[in-house]
C-alpha cells in the first residue's frame, strides 16, 4: 500500500533522534489517504475491538483457557501501523497481540479457534492467546516473555535486506519491554547495520500494573532512539491517521536503505492486565484516568473525523459496526464448533 | 582428502555450504579476525558478520533471519556465553515451530567451544549440554573427530530445526584427513569406535579418546571393551547403546558435564527401563562432580575422568566375571 502523504505533512521526525510532538487536534487530519483506505481502518479497528470484547465475554463465562491480555482501547496503534505496512512486510507481536494479525490482514476465525485451543487454531491449539502468528500475513509471532522477539525482528530485517526483497520488519513492543537488555540489543544491532526494522512501540503507562515513572528513566520511550543514532518518533496513539502518518515515514526511510526508526504511541488500554474473572489487582490507577482515555476513544475519535468529513454516515458506521459483529460472532461459533487438537498432536510439530 | 584440524574442518564445513546455499551466513564476534579471516575475502561482509557483544540481539536476530528463510550459523565462542541468550535459545529457537502450530521452523545452527581443563575458570569452563538436553525442540551435537566435525556441522546446517554444535576445545587441533568436498554425518547416530565384549563404555567429546585408551589398556588386562561415541545428544542413539549393552551386560558412561540429570544419567536411565535383564553388574558414571570449575589447575584436574579412573572402574564392572 502506498502512502498518500507527503513528507512535509508528516510528524517531524529530527535528524539526531529526539522527539516531539507536533500532532494536535488542529492538525488531526490534514491530509487523508483515499476513502477507501479510511473505511479499511476504522473496520480493522472495530474488528479488533469486537473481537476482544467476544474474547473478554468468552472468558469471563469461564469457557476460555488460560491467560487473555487485551488491548482495547490500543486499536489505532495496531491498525495504524499495521496498514502502513505492505501485505508481505513482517510484524512480530507481544504478550498484547490479538488485534495485530487481525490488523495485518489474518482470518479472524483461525485466531479465535486458537483462543479457544482448538485444532483449526492458527497454531493447531498450541500457541494460544499470548503465541499467535499467522506466516500467511508476514505475522511471525509474539512472545509471552516481555521483549524476547524484538532481537527475531531484526533478523527479519537483516534476512529481508540479504535476500533483497525491500521487505520492511515492523517490532510491536510495550513501554515494559523498553527496560528489558534484548530492547538494547536490538536497536543497537538494527542501527550499525542500518536495517529495515521500524520498532513500535505501544506505550500504554503501566507495565502490567506498574506505572512508566516507576520502572522508566525517561518519560518517552521514543528519548532513547538518540542512543542508537535513529529518528524518534512520539504519536497520540489514539489517533489512527497520526499513527500511519508516522509509520508510513519510518517504514519509507527502511526500505529506502535508511534505517531504522523508534515509533511510539502514546496510548491506553482500557481493561485490567489480563482477564481474571473478577480477582482484582489492587487499585494502581485512578477510575478518572481511565475515564479520560475512554473519552479519547481510537474508533470514536476516528468516526467522528470520517463523519464530520462526510466520508461516512451514521448508516454506513451501523451497518459497518454490524457487519463486523457478525463475523465476529462466525468466527466465534467456527471456534466453538471445532474439535479438539487430536491426541496426536502432542508430539508433532517438534521438529521438521 | 586433506590433512586438516578439528576447527578446520567445522569452518570448511560452514563455508562450502555458504558456496553451495546462498541462504547460509555467519554471525559472531571477532570473526573477521579469527575463525572467518581466511574465508571474509571470498564471502564478505554480507555473509560474515563481525557482532557486537550481544548474545541475545545477534542469536535472536539469527532466529528471526531462519524464521524468514534464512540458514544463519551463528559462532556463540565459549560455550557459556549462551546463557547470556537463554531467552532466545529457549523461548524462541526452541520453541517457535511447535508454539506456532508447525508454521514455520528455525534452521538455525550455533556453535560453541566447550572449554575445560584449561584454567578458564568458572565463567568459561562449562560443558552445558545436559543443560540443553532438557529444552525440547533443541538437536545437540558434540562431535570427537575432525570427520565427524565436518559431516555433523554440514548435517546441521542442512537440517531445518535448531541445531546446538558444541566443540570440545581440547580436539580443536586434532588432525586427520576429511574429504574436501562436504559430506554428512547423520544426527542422531552414535558409533562404535570399537568393539568389545566384556563392557561398553558410552562416552563423549574428548572423553571418547580418554575411553579407548583405556580400552587398549583394559585389553592387555584381557578385558574387551566396546566403546561408543554419542556424537549426537539430542536425538539421542537408544538403540546403539541398548544393542551394545545387551551384548556385554556391563556399561559404563564417562561424561565430562557435571552429574545430576546429565546425559550420563539419561544413558543409564534408558539401560535401565529397556535392558536391565542384561546388566551383570550395577552400572558405572564417571562424571565431573556437581561443582563449579575452580581456577586452580590442581583442582580442576580433579574433575574430570582420566584414563586411569576410567581404567579402574571397568575392572570393577568387570571384577565378578563368570
Amino acid at each position: 500500500m502506498e502512502t498518500t502523504f507527503s513528507p512535509a505533512s508528516m510528524l517531524s521526525i529530527t535528524e539526531h533522534g529526539l522527539p516531539f510532538d507536533t500532532r494536535s487536534d488542529d492538525n488531526f487530519c490534514r491530509e487523508l489517504p483515499s476513502t477507501g483506505i479510511l473505511r479499511e481502518m476504522l473496520r480493522r479497528m472495530l474488528t479488533v475491538r469486537l473481537f476482544e470484547e467476544s474474547a473478554v465475554s468468552i472468558h469471563s463465562a469461564a469457557k476460555m483457557p488460560g491467560f487473555v491480555h487485551t488491548a482495547i482501547g490500543q486499536e489505532a496503534a495496531v491498525v495504524g501501523a499495521c496498514l502502513a505496512l505492505r501485505s508481505n512486510d513482517y510484524i512480530t507481536g507481544t504478550h498484547r497481540s490479538h488485534g495485530h494479525p487481525i490488523a495485518k490482514g489474518a482470518e479472524i476465525g483461525p485466531l479465535m479457534a486458537e483462543l479457544l485451543g482448538k485444532a483449526t487454531g492458527i497454531c493447531r491449539g498450541k500457541g494460544g492467546s499470548m503465541h499467535l502468528a499467522d506466516f500467511s500475513v508476514g505475522c511471525l509471532g509474539e512472545s509471552g516473555i516481555v521483549g524476547s522477539m524484538m532481537p527475531a525482528a531484526v533478523g527479519a530485517g537483516l534476512s529481508a535486506r540479504m535476500r533483497g526483497t525491500e521487505q520492511v520488519c515492523l517490532c510491536f513492543f510495550g513501554d515494559g519491554a523498553a527496560n528489558c537488555g534484548a530492547f538494547h540489543e536490538s536497536l543497537n544491532l538494527a542501527a550499525i547495520w542500518n536495517l529495515p526494522v521500524v520498532f513500535f512501540c505501544e506505550n500504554n503507562g503501566y507495565a502490567s500494573t506498574t506505572p512508566l515513572h516507576v520502572t522508566t528513566s525517561v518519560p518517552d520511550i521514543a528519548a532513547r532512539a538518540s542512543a542508537y543514532s535513529i529518528p524518534g518518533i512520539i504519536v497520540d496513539g489514539q489517533d489512527v491517521l497520526a499513527v500511519y502518518s508516522a509509520v508510513s515515514v519510518a517504514t519509507e526511510r527502511a526500505r529506502a536503505n535508511k534505517g531504522p526508526s523508534l515509533v511510539e504511541a502514546k496510548t491506553y488500554r482500557y481493561r485490567e492486565h489480563f482477564e481474571s474473572n473478577g480477582a482484582k489487582a489492587a487499585p494502581y490507577r485512578l477510575d478518572a484516568e481511565v475515564e479520560y482515555w475512554r473519552t479519547r476513544d481510537p474508533i470514536t475519535l476516528f468516526s467522528r473525523v470520517l463523519r464530520e468529513s462526510g466520508r461516512l454516515s451514521d448508516t454506513d458506521l451501523e451497518t459497518m459496526r454490524s457487519t463486523v459483529q457478525e463475523q465476529v460472532d462466525a468466527a466465534v461459533t467456527f471456534a466453538r464448533r471445532s474439535a479438539p487438537p487430536d491426541p496426536s498432536a502432542l508430539l508433532e510439530d517438534i521438529f521438521i | 582428502m586433506s590433512d586438516v584440524t578439528y576447527i578446520e574442518a567445522v569452518v570448511q564445513a560452514v563455508c562450502e555450504e555458504m558456496r553451495n546455499d546462498t541462504r547460509v551466513f555467519v554471525m559472531g564476534e571477532d570473526l573477521h579476525s579469527t575463525l572467518y579471516a581466511k574465508a571474509l575475502q571470498e564471502f564478505g561482509r554480507e555473509r560474515i558478520f563481525n557482532t557486537p557483544i550481544s548474545e541475545a540481539g545477534f542469536i535472536g536476530a539469527g532466529i528471526g533471519a531462519a524464521l524468514t528463510g534464512m540458514r544463519p550459523v551463528v559462532e556463540a565462542a565459549y560455550s557459556p556465553f549462551l546463557y547470556s541468550a537463554m531467552d532466545q535459545i529457549v523461548s524462541q529457537a526452541a520453541k517457535s515451530r511447535y508454539m506456532f502450530g508447525g508454521q514455520t521452523s528455525v534452521p538455525i545452527v550455533i556453535q560453541a567451544f566447550v572449554v575445560y581443563a584449561a584454567a578458564a575458570a568458572a565463567h568459561h569452563s562449562d560443558r552445558p549440554w545436559g543443560l540443553f538436553a532438557q529444552v525440547p525442540g533443541l538437536k545437540i551435537v558434540v562431535p570427537s573427530t575432525p570427520y565427524d566435525a565436518k559431516g555433523l556441522v554440514t548435517s546441521a546446517i542442512r537440517d531445518g530445526n535448531p541445531v546446538l554444535c558444541f566443540h570440545d576445545m581440547g580436539l580443536l587441533g586434532q588432525r586427520a584427513d576429511v574429504p574436501d568436498s562436504n559430506y554428512t554425518v547423520p544426527i542422531g547416530l552414535a558409533a562404535v569406535r570399537r568393539h568389545g565384549s566384556d563392557l561398553t563404555i558410552v562416552s563423549l567429546a574428548a572423553c571418547v579418546s580418554n575411553s579407548l585408551d583405556a580400552a587398549a589398556i583394559l585389553e592387555r588386562q584381557r578385558i574387551s571393551a566396546e566403546v561408543v561415541d554419542l556424537r549426537s545428544v539430542t536425538p539421542l542413539d537408544r538403540g546403539t547403546i541398548l544393542e551394545s549393552v545387551r551384548r556385554t551386560g556391563r556399561l559404563l558412561v564417562v561424561d565430562p558435564a557435571p552429574r545430576t540429570c546429565g546425559i550420563a544419567s539419561e544413558v543409564i536411565a534408558t539401560v535401565s527401563e529397556s535392558a536391565f535383564d542384561s546388566l551383570k553388574a550395577p552400572v558405572i558414571r564417571l562424571t565431573a562432580p556437581d561443582t563449579p570449575v575452580p581456577f586452580s589447575p590442581e583442582l580442576e584436574q580433579l574433575m574430570y575422568p582420566t584414563v586411569a579412573v576410567i581404567v579402574a572402574a571397568a575392572r570393577k564392572l568387570c571384577a565378578a566375571r563368570s
